[in-house]
């Protein structure tokens, strides 16, 4: 029951984000400081995501060398900058993970 | 200059060339959607509900984020709460396509916007754009062979993870594909000083908050790091 909740007010808030400037087009304008913040949203909420799953996989701090994902991470970084691929960054990053927890 | 092309193409070309342009885009988002499906069921999330959040959500990362937060079963306004805060953005694309739809009739403009994915976004402005001015005629044609395109490649790719979430074995640490996709969303973004500042102040304190129950670290760490970048980029 209450994931069914979520989807349905997860799916109108995401509805009304969608449909808001296109409904209120004539009659208010996005203030640019609004403009400005709105624009950081993805970097903001990807990077706290990326580093919990890298730095803390099971909701624990790991920075030791065992934990192989922060080198997963390092490697996909460099294709993702480099080749703007998304199928290819998850592919290294998941090889990568692979054989390193086999090395381990 | 560029040169007003009068656009006289009817609304079923426009919607054929819509479809065509998603085409492409389609290889990043099958993979995404297979990925949310299998990550879904691991999440305790039952079939039918991962399908049914692709069709009402419609928006892949905030799926993403709900799924982990209804696997450690945060309260449901704080899921839904997340869920907007990461779909803020749409704001932004109403905004940049809403000048192109004021001529259609209302039921275009509630309709279309259940469509405005990032992706169909992507293509469908930069379609309008090449346009000097705006075209009164069957534009909202590709907009919505577009949206249909990636509306029913995200369903089919949802069904696909779903039914691969029961066969692929959980040693196979596929739930840090999600990293993996962020990073590949990320990384190539960080180009100015804001963001970058927002992804590195979001990464630190996400960690050191990684703590707090029900995921909240991901909302203290999204709204720290909107203050930093946006204050630092400010000067």
């Amino acid at each position: 029951m209450t994931i069914w909740l979520i989807i349905l007010f997860g799916g109108i808030t995401t509805y009304l984000t969608r449909l808001s400037m296109i409904l209120l087009f004539s009659r208010w304008k996005i203030p640019a400081w609004l403009q400005r913040a709105l624009r950081l949203v993805p970097a903001a909420v990807f990077s706290a995501i990326i580093a919990q799953e890298v730095f803390a996989p099971s909701g624990k701090l790991n920075l030791s060398l065992n934990n192989a994902r922060i080198l997963a991470a390092i490697f996909a970084s460099g294709v993702a900058w480099k080749t703007r691929n998304v199928l290819l960054t998850i592919l290294i990053g998941m090889v990568t993970l692979w054989v390193f927890n086999w090395l381990m | 200059m560029t040169q007003a092309i009068p656009n006289s193409r009817p609304f079923i070309e426009e919607f054929w060339r819509g479809f065509r342009a998603e085409l492409p885009l389609l290889l990043g988002v099958m993979p995404f959607g297979m990925i949310y499906g299998v990550l879904a069921l691991t999440a305790g999330i039952s079939p039918a509900q991962a399908q049914a959040m692709s069709a009402l959500v419609f928006a892949g990362s905030s799926q993403f984020i709900a799924t982990q937060l209804i696997a450690v079963n945060a309260p449901i306004y704080l899921t839904v709460f997340t869920i907007l805060v990461v779909n803020l953005r749409h704001i932004l694309y109403s905004a940049s396509i809403a000048p192109y739809l004021q001529h259609l009739p209302p039921i275009w403009k509630v309709f279309l916007p259940y469509l405005l994915t990032d992706e169909a976004y992507a293509v469908t402005i930069a379609e309008f754009q090449k346009h000097s001015e705006v075209s009164p005629t069957a534009a909202h044609g590709f907009f919505l062979g577009a949206g249909l395109t990636l509306w029913g490649s995200w369903q089919a790719s949802t069904a696909i993870g779903v039914f691969l979430g029961t066969v692929v074995p959980q040693n196979w640490s596929l739930d840090f594909t999600l990293a993996l996709t962020f990073i590949a969303i990320v990384v190539p973004t960080l180009k100015d000083r804001a963001i970058v500042t927002a992804a590195v102040v979001a990464s630190l304190v996400a960690v050191l908050a990684v703590g707090l129950p029900y995921k909240l670290s991901l909302i203290v760490a999204a709204f720290c790091a909107l203050l930093a970048g946006y204050f630092i980029g400010e000067r």
